[in-house]
């Protein structure tokens, strides 16, 4: 019976979650996350140089950012989570990103001026220009699940499901961008072709959730 | 079959002998790299990242430890040619600190800032090569991309700038574009001279010369058939005309030679001709793949 209920919401056809859509987004939302985060240390070098800690500051600003996202995205799912939200995720880290592409000398090189030790400044820069756009990739991950999961039974399932490619996604953009994307295009333009990709998602989404809304009228 | 497992066992053997012959004097592992000090007969060498094969960073000859070893530490001073008498000086990259170590034995008076971004370095340096610190030899603790553009906020300016740093690999991303050249150029005085030591390896030479050209204008290329390094010269002002170095070069000569430096062979072998392909772009902090265009 238990079964037979959980099927029931794929049936009905328009009003299912395209789980494709979602799945293909949450690949996308790792590999954009995995591309900015090995950029960040490029970006920073000409103030910062090329030490450990640079690394240190940008990997400790994602993983802060991340767990941020993770907690804030659970909380949203939990209160009518739906397409058009979600698609708005993906619009924000998108508008959230371009100011690594317009304002990164801006932003720090009042920071380079104030504060002379290295660790700190690239800790401080990598805060500004990183953790909001992260926090925002973070919390498409488990507003994926929720959107994915009809019932308790599946919930781990899916949820691994979404680990999985969105992992995928990561690993993809790690390697994607420090083997290719530096030898074929400037910085700027590899951050810009990732906030162009996740515009693009949130758009597709909202026409999705758009469609899916009427459908349901 | 069996000849080639032969010559594989031959070649084995002489490897192993080799390492043999080589005594290690110290080795640490730093947080940027393997470092190991070793000592062959009376030649003492630091080397970053042994085990991949990697090539000595510096060496040192413990019966005349004045006389630099490497050919290219030696070119380094043809930069002297077109600035003989320098009062502050920059070096990027301490290395086991053969350069500062003779310039300062050359220049007393001069203030020499050292910059190095391990603190290891600058330790095995001291305990092993003979460097010291001293009112007017100071080493830094920094990144170079970040000591530069500081230095250019103070205001500083040098009038003798080297940049010899290199990981085991090469010379560091950051370090090769155009904005740092810029950032150099701005704290060298107007009668400065910059050396600048690479190597004259094949796809990203082009790539690094199109990069000092755009900066610095015409520049002097000085490469020797012994050496593999290619030292760039280059100053903010016009390059002096050969009469003019070979006039220096004699002055200079007497004063060098004790530290086995063949000053008078250097005027000749300054080259102004373009022998790279000037269609290559340059590298820019937004495109920098140097480590991912030096292999192709």
């Amino acid at each position: 019976m238990n079964a037979k209920q959980a099927r029931r919401p794929n049936n009905q056809g328009p009003q299912a979650i395209p789980s494709l859509l979602v799945v293909s987004a949450a690949f996308v939302s790792g590999f954009c996350i995995m591309t900015i985060e090995m950029l960040g240390a490029r970006i920073m070098a000409p103030y910062f140089g090329g030490s450990l800690s640079v690394w240190g500051s940008i990997l400790t600003v994602f993983m802060l950012a991340l767990a941020c996202g993770y907690l804030i995205g659970g909380k949203l799912s939990a209160n009518r989570p739906s397409l058009l939200n979600y698609a708005l995720f993906f619009l924000a880290a998108a508008i959230l990103s371009l100011p690594i592409i317009f304002f990164a000398d801006e932003i720090m090189r009042p920071i380079f001026l104030a504060v002379e030790d290295p660790r700190y400044g690239s800790l401080l820069a990598s805060l500004f220009l990183y953790f909001l756009p992260t926090t925002i990739l973070g919390m498409i991950s488990p507003y994926s699940v929720r959107l994915l999961v009809e019932n308790s039974d599946h919930s781990g399932q899916k949820a691994g499901l979404l680990f999985f490619v969105s992992t995928l996604g990561s690993a993809a953009g790690t390697l994607g961008t420090s083997f290719y994307l530096v030898l074929w295009f400037e910085v700027n333009e590899i951050v810009f072709g990732t906030a162009a990709a996740l515009a693009l998602i949130g758009v597709v989404l909202m026409i999705a959730g758009t469609r899916r809304g009427h459908a349901n009228e | 079959m069996s000849d080639r497992l032969w010559s594989a066992v031959f070649f084995l053997g002489l490897f192993s002998a080799s390492c043999l012959a080589a005594e290690t004097l110290h080795e640490e592992r730093s947080l940027y790299r393997d470092i190991t000090v070793t000592q062959e007969g009376n030649r003492r060498c630091l080397v970053f990242n042994v085990h991949r094969g990697d090539r000595n960073q510096t060496c040192m000859n413990t019966a005349d430890p004045e006389r630099l070893v490497f050919e290219y530490a030696k070119m380094t001073f043809a930069g002297l040619l077109l600035n003989p008498n320098p009062q502050s000086i920059l070096i990027a990259g301490l290395g086991g600190g053969s350069l500062p170590t003779t310039l300062t034995k050359l220049y007393p008076e001069a203030k020499i800032d050292v910059i190095e971004i391990d603190q290891a370095v600058v330790n095995v340096a001291k305990r092993f090569f003979d460097f010291e610190e001293t009112v007017n030899v100071k080493v830094a603790v920094n990144d170079a991309r970040v000591f530069v553009k500081r230095a250019g906020l103070l205001e500083q300016r040098y009038d003798f700038v080297i940049l010899d740093a290199f990981t085991g690999d090469y010379i560091p991303e950051h370090l090769l574009t155009e904005e740092f050249l810029e950032e150099v150029r701005a704290i060298m005085s107007p009668d400065a001279v910059l050396v600048a030591n690479t190597f004259s390896t094949s796809r990203f030479y082009d790539h690094e010369s199109v990069t000092y050209q755009k900066v610095f204008g015409e520049f002097f290329n000085f490469k020797l058939p012994i050496s593999g390094n290619r030292i760039i010269i280059a100053r903010n002002e016009a390059l002096p005309p050969r009469g003019e170095l070979n006039a220096v070069a004699r002055s200079l000569a007497p004063r060098v030679e004790a530290f086995g430096v063949p000053l008078l062979e250097y005027p000749n072998r300054l080259s102004t001709r373009v022998d790279w392909d000037m269609s290559r772009r340059a590298l820019t902090d937004q495109y920098s793949p140097s480590n991912l265009l030096r292999d192709n």
